[in-house]
């Protein structure tokens, strides 16, 4: 007893010590738009992020000569493809919130890498979609103008970033209360402790049934899953059951993230499809868009992929020690939750710049 | 070993999630204004927009000639502009041997110019107070990156009025010397990945006066 104590006391440190590191990642994303962004010179950008922007500089400005060769030369527009691709696997591996929230979610909801991917491509092929569909009414249809699409893209923005505050809130009501339970209760036994998270997933998914109603069977599903994974084999949840994927609950359920990500469309994508419209090329453009969107959703794959893995590790590392264990991969949650909210906010009120339409 | 697995998860994914991406591309020429008295009165930038953005920019101006533009007829654009660009200072900071010098709104004689594609912007910032200095110090960027910024190939920087002073350009980046060359011998035409990635630093010109 007094060593599970213990066990749960070094835990409970590994978490606060968690919290602040989290703290710390968010302070350092956000310091430069809190503090310096109308004084001091823009900071230094070296090395990986140095590169990576010089490489998404380089293929944005190639897009605009290949469109133009592309009005000639048929073949051009293969070239087109291929740096679309190239932009928008470079394009999603610099800035941009997309990346954050799905991996945030991913963490919070405990969902599987497959799970993981399907997200990031579902909401990278809604962010073509929504892309095409502005230019496609307000500029081919409507004429409008610059000015009239960026209103436009600021609002469906604010829609966006308010779902995303939405999901965050959503999830820190689920996590946040089981966190909360398991903090309150005493240290357990092993054995009392699986009990006991059995118990608490029932807690959580009765509250997701509140806001769906018909998901009887994914609360079932989800529930013996989430039972095996955490509370006896934590390493299986990279290896999920394939039925676990046949099921479109999941799916259901992710479709808030996937239009919270997807809905706000690329500034990019916006300006590459009104060049090529301009240029008598619009369909070209359409073409470009999806494909730059496939590149995006391969990066926020990977980077979902990782969050996943490290989520797992976690697990896997909390599963030899129980009671403080759950508390860390609970607060590991939770502060998943926290920071979606977190990057809604500050997305909402303009602290961090994701994007910009900027003198239009 | 599972802090440095989240820190290298956190770095990853959040890291680079306060800027923005350059979407749009300035070729800057800059003119420095000298009053007779020999203080700075202002800054007179022209502002040329890449292709790209010129054409997302004048998408849905009515213009009597297709795919040509007056500077009449740019002059709602050109107000709209101005009008946001004050929200980010006019990406143009200055300081007078040290001490900031304030600067107001444009003057009223600002245009756009649509020429061969390229919409480019000309407006003078005005100095609040009219300084003398012996270093002065003007610097151009996106601290958002955003917008990137480069000077012009062909003389970017001119000083007006002032025969006694040198004007200095400093490149984004220090450069050494053999990156200075082959800068200097890429044709204009050409994608630039080096200035590109250098842009992110600030652009400044440094004016010494005896």
């Amino acid at each position: 007893m007094t060593s599970s104590r213990r066990s749960a006391l070094a835990h409970c440190a590994l978490f606060i010590l968690c919290i602040l590191l989290v703290a710390c990642a968010v302070d350092a994303a956000l310091a430069q738009p809190f503090g310096a962004s109308r004084g001091g010179p823009p900071p230094e950008v070296g090395g990986i992020t140095g590169w990576i922007f010089a490489q998404q500089a380089a293929f944005y400005r190639m897009l605009s000569s290949t469109i133009r060769a592309a009005k000639s030369d048929g073949s051009a527009a293969y070239t087109l493809m291929g740096i679309s691709f190239l932009y928008g696997i470079f394009h999603a591996a610099g800035p941009g919130h997309g990346k954050a929230v799905i991996s945030s979610y991913l963490v919070a909801n405990n969902e599987t890498w497959r799970r993981g991917i399907a997200l990031s491509f579902a909401s990278a092929v809604l962010q073509a979609i929504t892309a095409i569909a502005i230019v496609g009414i307000a500029a081919v249809l409507l004429n409008a103008t610059a000015h009239a699409m960026g209103n436009t893209v600021r609002v469906v923005e604010i829609v966006s970033y308010a779902l995303i505050v939405l999901i965050g809130l959503r999830l820190l009501w689920v996590k946040g209360r089981a966190l909360l339970k398991l903090l309150r209760s005493p240290a357990h036994e092993h054995h009392d402790h699986a009990h006991h998270d059995h118990h608490h997933h029932g807690h959580a998914h009765e509250h997701g049934r509140d806001h769906h109603h018909d998901h009887h069977h994914d609360h079932e599903h989800d529930h013996g899953h989430d039972h095996g994974d955490e509370a006896h084999a934590w390493g299986h949840a990279h290896a999920p059951e394939p039925n676990e994927l046949v099921g479109k609950h999941w799916l259901r359920r992710g479709l808030s993230a996937i239009i919270a990500v997807g809905l706000r469309p690329c500034s990019g994508a916006i300006i590459v499809l009104v060049f090529a419209l301009a240029q008598g090329l619009f369909w070209i453009g359409v073409a470009s868009t999806f494909v730059m969107g496939l590149g995006t959703a391969i990066t926020v794959a990977a980077v979902a992929t990782l969050a996943v893995a490290a989520r797992g590790f976690a697990g896997r590392l909390a599963k030899g020690k129980p009671g403080g264990g759950m508390i860390l991969l609970r607060g590991v949650e939770t502060a998943a939750a926290v920071l979606i909210i977190v990057f809604g906010i500050a997305l909402l009120t303009g602290y961090m710049v994701s994007e910009r339409m900027v003198g239009v | 070993m599972l802090r440095l697995f989240l820190v290298a998860i956190l770095s990853l994914t959040f890291a680079a999630s306060a800027r923005a991406h350059p979407h749009v591309w300035v070729t800057m020429h800059t003119e420095l204004i000298y009053g007779p008295d020999g203080k700075i009165t202002g800054v007179r930038h022209a502002w040329a927009f890449d292709d790209m953005f010129s054409a997302f920019a004048t998408q849905g101006l009515d213009a009597k000639e297709k795919g040509k533009f007056t500077r009449e007829e740019l002059a709602p654009l050109a107000k709209v502009n101005v009008e946001s660009l004050k929200e980010y200072d006019y990406f143009t900071y200055a300081t007078a041997d040290g001490a900031k010098v304030e600067m107001g709104d444009p003057l009223p004689d600002y245009w756009l110019d649509y020429t061969d594609s390229i919409l480019t912007l000309h407006f003078t910032l005005p100095i609040k107070t009219p300084v003398k200095a012996k270093e002065l110090k003007i610097e151009i960027y996106d601290a958002t990156i955003f917008v990137d910024f480069e000077w012009a190939k062909d003389n970017p920087v001119k000083l007006s009025g002032a025969p006694h002073c040198k004007a200095d350009v400093v490149l984004p980046r220090e450069m050494t010397y053999a990156e200075g060359k082959a800068l200097s011998n890429i044709p204009a035409d050409q994608m630039n990945t080096t200035m590109a990635w250098g842009a992110q630093f600030a652009n400044k010109i440094l004016v010494h006066c005896p």
